[in-house]
C-alpha cells in the first residue's frame, strides 16, 4: 500500500512532525489562508460598529477630543511650536496615525488570547490573528481622515501631492503595529502580565513620539537614536504627506524603517516559535 | 489496491505538568524561577520529572474511504490524537502523513461571534473551518435549509437557542466536504432528530469516498457507522480491528465493579427475612445456568437470561411465591412479575426461577426488589437486592436513530401491513363525521 500521492492522484500530502528549525516561517500558508484573513478583519470591523448608537462617530470623537486637549494644553498654555502649522492641524495629523497605532497594538497584543476557541479547535496559520487585529483599525483611520480634511479646509490648508505617498507611511504604521503586536500577543499567551503592560507602554510611547511636539524640538545629536522609534517616521511621514511642510529627514526615515524591519522579522520568528505550544498553554 | 489516507508513526505527545501550571504564572515568577534554577543545580531535574504522556507511541494506517471510530474512556488520549492529526498541536515525537484535504470538526460553531447574525456567521465560520467564499455562497441555501433556522437567519446568534446554535454550526461544517474528515464527539449535542440527520450526512460523505475518523461514546453509532474501530486507553492503542469485536471487548472491560451477579447467605439465621421466610440466594444467570459473568460475556438486549431466587420456607405447607419488581437506572419500575403457579410446599429450601427472554428490556443498568408473597396477596418480606446487571445495546442499525430508544422495555412485536387498493371510497368515509373531525386535525 502506498500513499495516494505516490500512485498518481494529485493530492496534497501533509506531514505532521515536531518542528525544529527557527526559520521555518511557512509564510506561504498565510497567503493560502488569505480569505480567512479577510473574514477575520471583516468580523472585527462589523462587530465594532454593531449595537453602538453613533457607530463610526466614536472613532472620530476620541482623537478629536484629544486634539482639543492638546491644543489647549500644549498649544495655548505650554506654547509648544508647531513648525508654523496651526496647532490643531499639527496635532490631528499626528493623532491620526497614532490612534490607529494604539488601537492596533492594543487589539493585536490581546488577539491570540482572545481567540482561545479558535486556537484550540481549528488549524490555521496563527499569524493571521495578530495580522487581522493590526489591519482592522485601518477602517477607523479613514473616518478620522475625513475629519482632518475638514479641519484643513477650515484652516485653509491645501492638500499637496505628498498625499500620494500616504499609503507608504500607512504601510509602515501597520508593520510597526504588527511587529510589536506579534511579540506582545505571543508573550501574552504565556504571561498575562502583557495585558497590563501594553496600555502603559502605549502611554509612554506616545510621549516618545512627535505627536504633541515637532521633531525639531529634539536636540540634533539625539535625533538618530530618537528615530529608532518607528513611529517617528510614521508621524513625520503623515505630517509631510498632508501638510507638505519641508521634507522628512531621509536618514531618520531609514533608521526608523530599519528598526521596523528588524522588529517585524524578529517578531515573526518569535511568534512562529511560540505558536507551536499555543494550543497547549493558552 | 487501496491507498492510504492517514499514516501515523509512533506518535507521542507529552505535557510537562509544570507547563500546565505556568498558565497562571506571571512573568516575575518565571524570572524568579529562572534565577533560582541558575543557582540550584537540581532545579531542572525536578521539573522534568513531572511529565504526563497523553499519547504514547501510537501508530496506525487508515485507508482512503474508510470510516474509523475511536473509542475509549475520557482522558484516554482520543482528542489529543485528533488535535495532532488536525495540526492544532504538535506531537512531541513521531510523525504522521495525511494525504488529502483535511477538515476537522472538534467543536460545532467554532469562531461564531455572538453579535453577528446567522447569515454572517455562516460566512465567518465557513472561512474559519477552511471553505472558500465561493463554496459557501454556492451552498448557502442548502446550509440554511439543513440548519432549520429559517426566519432567524438575520438575527444575531446570541439570541439563538442552544439547539439552533448547534444546528447552524453543524450545517456549515457538513458542507465543508473535505477528503478527510476528523470529527470529535460533536454529535452528542443537539436533539435526537438532528443527530440522526448529522450522522446520515457523515455516512453519505463516506460513501462518496471520504475518509472519516470519528470519536464517539455511542457504541451504537460506532458499531453502525464503522467497520473498523480503534480503542485507545492511557494514550496507547489497546485494539484496532473489526467494530463488533472491539466494541464488545471494550464494553466488557468497562463493566464496572459495582455490578454484582449474586447475593448468597449461607447462614439462615443471618439471612434477610423473618420467621416465615429467609432468603438464601439471589442471582442473575446465563440461560445455561452459569452465573452471569459480564466481564467475559455481557448481556445484550437480545440475550435471554434468568433470575434465580432461593429461599427457606419456614411455614409448613405455606403458599409462598416470589414477585420481582424490576427497576431501571432511572428508578422506574420496568414491570413486575410473579410466579402465579406456586403451589403450597412443605418447609425447606425452595428455588424459584424467572426466565427473561431476549428482545424485552431496554439497554442500561437494572436491579430488582425481591418480594415474598403469602397466599397470593400479602407481602411478607421485601428485599432490595444488591444484584445489578447492565444490558448493552450493540445492534447494528441502518441509517436510523443511533441513540438510546426511550422507554423501559424494547420488545420485538409482530407487525403486519396490507395494501388496501388504490382508491379509497372517501365519500363514504367522510359521511362519518367523527372520522372527519379527526382528519381535519
Amino acid at each position: 500500500m502506498e500513499l495516494a500521492a505516490e500512485t498518481g492522484f494529485k493530492k496534497s500530502v501533509t506531514v505532521i512532525q515536531p518542528r525544529k528549525g527557527l526559520f521555518q516561517l511557512d509564510l506561504g500558508s498565510v497567503w493560502h489562508h488569505r480569505e480567512m484573513l479577510y473574514f477575520l478583519v471583516w468580523r472585527d470591523v462589523i462587530v465594532r460598529y454593531k449595537q453602538t448608537v453613533i457607530g463610526a462617530a466614536w472613532v472620530v470623537v476620541q482623537p478629536t477630543i484629544t486634539m482639543i486637549i492638546f491644543t489647549l494644553i500644549f498649544g495655548n498654555m505650554a506654547k509648544i511650536p508647531s513648525d508654523g502649522i496651526p496647532y490643531p492641524v499639527f496635532a490631528f495629523s499626528a493623532l491620526l496615525p497614532w490612534s490607529y497605532f494604539s488601537q492596533a497594538l492594543a487589539r493585536s497584543s490581546s488577539s491570540v488570547v482572545n481567540s482561545t476557541n479558535l486556537v484550540t479547535k481549528i488549524y490555521f496559520p496563527r499569524l493571521l490573528i495578530p495580522l487581522a487585529a493590526s489591519v482592522a483599525p485601518v477602517v477607523d483611520l479613514f473616518f478620522s481622515f475625513i475629519v482632518l480634511l475638514a479641519l484643513m479646509a477650515w484652516f485653509k490648508i491645501a492638500p499637496t501631492w505628498g498625499l500620494l505617498a500616504l499609503p507608504l507611511f500607512l504601510g509602515l504604521a501597520i508593520m510597526t503595529a504588527l511587529a510589536v503586536g506579534l511579540w506582545a500577543s505571543a508573550l501574552n499567551v504565556r504571561y498575562r502580565d502583557v495585558g497590563s503592560i501594553i496600555p502603559f507602554l502605549i502611554q509612554v510611547w506616545m510621549y516618545a513620539s512627535p505627536v504633541a511636539y515637532p521633531v525639531s524640538m529634539v536636540p540634533e545629536k539625539w535625533r538618530l537614536l530618537y528615530s529608532l522609534n518607528p513611529m517617528v517616521a510614521v508621524i513625520e511621514g503623515f505630517r509631510w504627506a498632508f501638510l507638505g511642510k519641508g521634507s522628512p529627514d531621509l536618514m531618520m526615515m531609514a533608521v526608523s524603517s530599519a528598526a521596523v524591519v528588524v522588529l517585524l522579522f524578529g517578531g515573526i520568528i518569535y511568534f512562529k516559535k511560540m505558536e507551536r505550544s499555543f494550543a497547549d498553554v493558552i | 489496491m487501496s491507498t492510504i489516507a492517514i499514516r501515523a508513526e509512533n506518535i507521542s505527545k507529552e505535557y510537562t505538568i509544570a507547563t500546565a501550571k505556568q498558565r497562571y504564572e506571571t512573568l516575575s515568577m518565571h524570572l524568579a524561577e529562572s534565577l533560582k534554577s541558575v543557582f540550584s543545580r537540581n532545579g531542572r531535574r525536578h521539573k522534568s520529572a513531572e511529565i504526563y504522556r497523553a499519547l504514547n507511541d501510537v501508530s496506525f494506517e487508515i485507508n482512503q474511504g474508510e470510516v474509523v471510530g475511536i473509542i475509549g474512556q475520557n482522558g484516554a488520549g482520543k482528542s489529543t490524537l485528533l488535535k495532532i492529526l488536525s495540526r492544532i498541536t504538535e506531537p512531541t515525537r513521531g510523525r504522521a502523513e495525511i494525504c488529502g484535504r483535511v477538515g476537522s470538526l472538534l467543536e460545532v460553531g467554532t469562531g461564531f461571534h455572538q453579535e453577528l447574525t446567522g447569515r454572517e456567521n455562516i460566512y465567518l465560520n465557513g472561512a474559519i473551518i477552511g471553505m472558500k467564499k465561493e463554496q459557501i455562497r454556492s451552498r448557502f441555501d442548502e446550509i440554511v435549509e439543513f440548519a432549520e433556522i429559517g426566519k432567524f437567519l438575520d438575527v444575531p446568534v446570541k439570541r439563538y437557542s442552544s439547539g439552533m446554535y448547534v444546528r447552524l454550526g453543524f450545517a456549515v461544517a457538513a458542507y465543508l466536504e473535505p477528503e478527510i474528515l476528523l470529527v470529535d464527539e460533536v454529535l452528542a449535542v443537539g436533539d435526537a432528530a438532528f443527530q440522526k440527520k448529522c450522522l446520515e450526512k457523515i455516512i453519505s460523505g463516506a460513501k462518496g469516498g471520504q475518509t472519516v475518523l470519528f470519536i464517539s461514546h455511542s457504541m451504537i453509532a460506532v458499531n453502525s457507522l464503522c467497520k473498523r474501530v480503534i480503542w485507545v486507553k492511557n494514550g496507547e492503542i489497546v485494539e484496532d480491528g473489526k467494530s463488533a469485536d472491539v466494541v464488545r471487548r471494550y464494553l466488557t472491560a468497562s463493566v464496572k465493579d459495582k455490578d454484582l451477579s449474586e447475593e448468597v447467605w449461607d447462614n439462615a439465621g443471618e439471612a434477610p427475612g423473618n420467621d416465615m421466610v429467609r432468603l438464601r440466594r439471589v442471582s442473575v444467570r446465563h440461560q445455561d445456568g452459569r452465573l452471569l459473568d459480564a466481564m467475559s460475556e455481557p448481556l445484550t438486549m437480545q440475550t435471554p437470561f434468568k433470575v434465580e431466587v432461593e429461599y427457606w420456607n419456614l411455614v409448613p405447607d405455606g403458599q409462598l411465591h416470589i414477585t420481582l419488581h424490576l427497576y431501571n437506572a432511572e428508578q422506574i419500575i420496568a414491570f413486575t412479575t410473579a410466579n402465579l403457579n406456586a403451589r403450597p410446599k412443605p418447609a425447606g429450601l425452595i428455588r424459584s426461577v424467572c426466565y427473561f427472554p431476549g428482545d424485552l428490556l431496554n439497554s442500561g443498568s437494572h436491579r430488582f426488589v425481591v418480594m415474598v408473597v403469602k397466599d397470593t396477596s400479602s407481602v411478607i418480606y421485601s428485599h432490595e437486592s444488591r444484584v445489578s446487571f447492565d444490558i448493552f445495546d450493540i445492534r447494528e442499525r441502518q441509517g436510523t436513530w443511533y441513540g438510546k430508544e426511550p422507554g423501559v422495555v424494547q420488545p420485538v412485536l409482530k407487525w403486519t401491513e396490507e395494501y388496501l387498493g388504490s382508491s379509497l371510497e372517501f365519500d363514504s368515509l367522510s359521511a362519518n363525521s367523527d372520522f372527519r373531525s379527526k382528519g381535519d386535525l
